[in-house]
């Protein structure tokens, strides 16, 4: 159970990509922290929750062949760095997309899907992931 | 006070099988049989997709185009499917947290075969004309159950649609909506089993027939307009043959229901069926078009719905979200190997 509680917090940066926004220098963090380290001490108190853009486009990918056993119906499918339009690296999952087709440059999206299931009987767990944004 | 659509949005998985292709596996001519059904293909979820993720891309698009309006006013969230990816524990919740309408705010799901969700519309409009909730979002979404080798497996697939009630910036106004219903039993799920039964001929007449053409009798009578008066009609769509019968049974032209009717591309959404439907009509509709929309659910019941689209339109962004025309555009087709991994069906060691 203790991993069922420690997703459920997680679950604003999962769903709805939550992250952070440093109040001094205004740099973007995801996931969410609640210190700037470029500005440390002067940070304190001042890191403030941030929703990412969901829109951004592909800075670099790779494409997965040997999955763990969530994965075992998507593979192979492409892991992707994500820039997105707030300036954020973001590292997730690309499906609905032709693995051939994918570029850097290529405009993507963050969507919510199924990332595992816990047996037949355990939770689901959903998170982003993203799509081609056409 | 004026209640209807301020919003909608839709989203239909991009992967889809023919008929021919399913006809294939089970010896029989599956290019005849879509023939007979008016369906050429049917959508299939991605294999990460259910109607959690559905129902929430549906609102995300809904959403979308209200970039005004803050989602902590939302009072209620239903959603209505046959699929909900839990027996016990809503849907609704995680669609709402999606949408960051949560905390403050009602949500469950609903369920009444294929009409579930024009069934969460009527109760948003109760809650909003009530005066208790702001705005109410109401979605159909399923992925919908066929056995293999039956008829249903030729049809059922997978999309939704999501409406946000309101009464403000109205851009399509319910005029009046109204309900017939029965105990009828032409089709069932029961708990634990992963397909429904039907009861074969006998879901036409005393079942989708009798219960369409009574609620859409009763709400022209009671409004008193005529089929004329409508720009475009919104049946429900188990397949492209019933509601190309029923709209001629009633006086509907097939002009007034080609928008509306996506099951020759995509197949039976369910609850999703009529929301997207509408949704396709809400994606040309202009100023001063009448709708009129009547929904199926088996078990059994219809929901009518008279709709005016409102000058609101004008301004309404509906750009910012894909239509109905662009989301099913550029489909992946799968033959049967993969449909079945997709939907579930092969037994994996755990
Ligand atoms: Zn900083």
């Amino acid at each position: 159970m203790s991993s069922v509680a420690r997703e459920w917090r997680e679950i604003p940066g999962r769903y709805n990509l939550e992250g952070s926004k440093c109040g001094c220098c205004g740099k973007v963090y995801f996931p969410k922290r609640d210190f700037c380290p470029k500005c440390r001490r002067d940070s304190i108190g001042k890191v403030e929750k941030h929703k990412i853009d969901r829109n951004g486009e592909i800075f670099s990918f790779s494409v997965v062949h040997e999955s763990p056993a969530c994965n075992d119906f998507l593979k192979p499918y492409a892991v992707v760095f994500v820039k997105t339009k707030d300036d954020v690296l973001i590292a997730g999952q690309l499906v609905d997309a032709d693995l051939d087709k994918i570029e850097i440059g290529m405009p993507v999206r963050a969507v919510l899907r199924k990332l595992d299931a816990d047996g037949a009987s355990g939770v689901i767990h959903y998170g982003f992931k993203f799509v081609p944004d056409v | 006070m004026d209640v209807g659509i301020v919003s909608y949005g839709a989203y239909i998985p991009r992967f889809r099988i023919k008929p021919e292709e399913i006809g294939r596996i089970w010896g029989v001519d599956g290019k005849s049989m879509g023939k007979g059904l008016m369906i050429n293909q049917k959508s299939v979820p991605g294999c990460d997709e259910d109607v959690v993720t559905i129902a929430t891309e549906a609102a995300r698009n809904m959403m979308a185009r209200v970039p005004d309006v803050d989602p902590k006013d939302i009072g209620a969230v239903y959603v209505g499917s046959e699929s909900h990816p839990y027996a016990v524990k809503p849907t609704a919740s995680i669609v709402a947290e999606a949408i960051e309408a949560t905390p403050d705010m009602t949500a469950v799901d609903m369920e009444f075969a294929c009409k579930a969700g024009t069934a969460g519309m009527q109760a948003c409009m109760g809650l909003v004309g009530a005066g208790m909730a702001k705005y109410g979002v109401a979605i159909g979404a399923d992925t919908s159950q066929g056995a293999p080798g039956d008829a249903l497996e030729y049809s059922a697939s997978a999309g939704g649609a999501a409406y946000l009630i309101g009464s403000k910036n109205v851009i399509a106004k319910i005029n009046k909506t109204l309900s017939f219903t029965t105990d009828t039993p032409d089709f069932w799920r029961r708990e634990g089993q992963p397909y429904p039964l039907h009861g074969g001929r006998f879901t036409g007449e005393p079942a989708y027939f009798k219960h369409i053409t009574s609620a859409a009798k009763k709400l022209l009578a009671e409004v008193g307009s005529k089929p004329q008066d409508y720009k475009y009609a919104v049946f429900h769509q188990p397949n492209g043959k019933f509601p190309t019968r029923v709209a001629g049974m009633l006086g509907f032209t097939p002009e007034q229901i080609e928008t509306g009717l996506l099951t020759p591309n995509i197949g039976n959404t369910y609850s999703g069926s009529v929301p997207l439907g509408l949704a396709a009509v809400l994606d040309k509709a202009q100023a001063g078009d009448r709708i009129f929309v009547t929904s199926y659910g088996s078990g059994a019941g219809s929901d009518a719905f008279d709709i005016t689209v409102t000058d609101a339109i004008t301004g309404y962004k509906r750009e910012n979200a894909p239509t109905v025309d662009k989301i099913i555009a550029n489909p992946v087709y799968l033959d049967y190997g993969l449909y079945a991994k997709h939907k579930g069906k092969i037994i994996m060691s755990e």
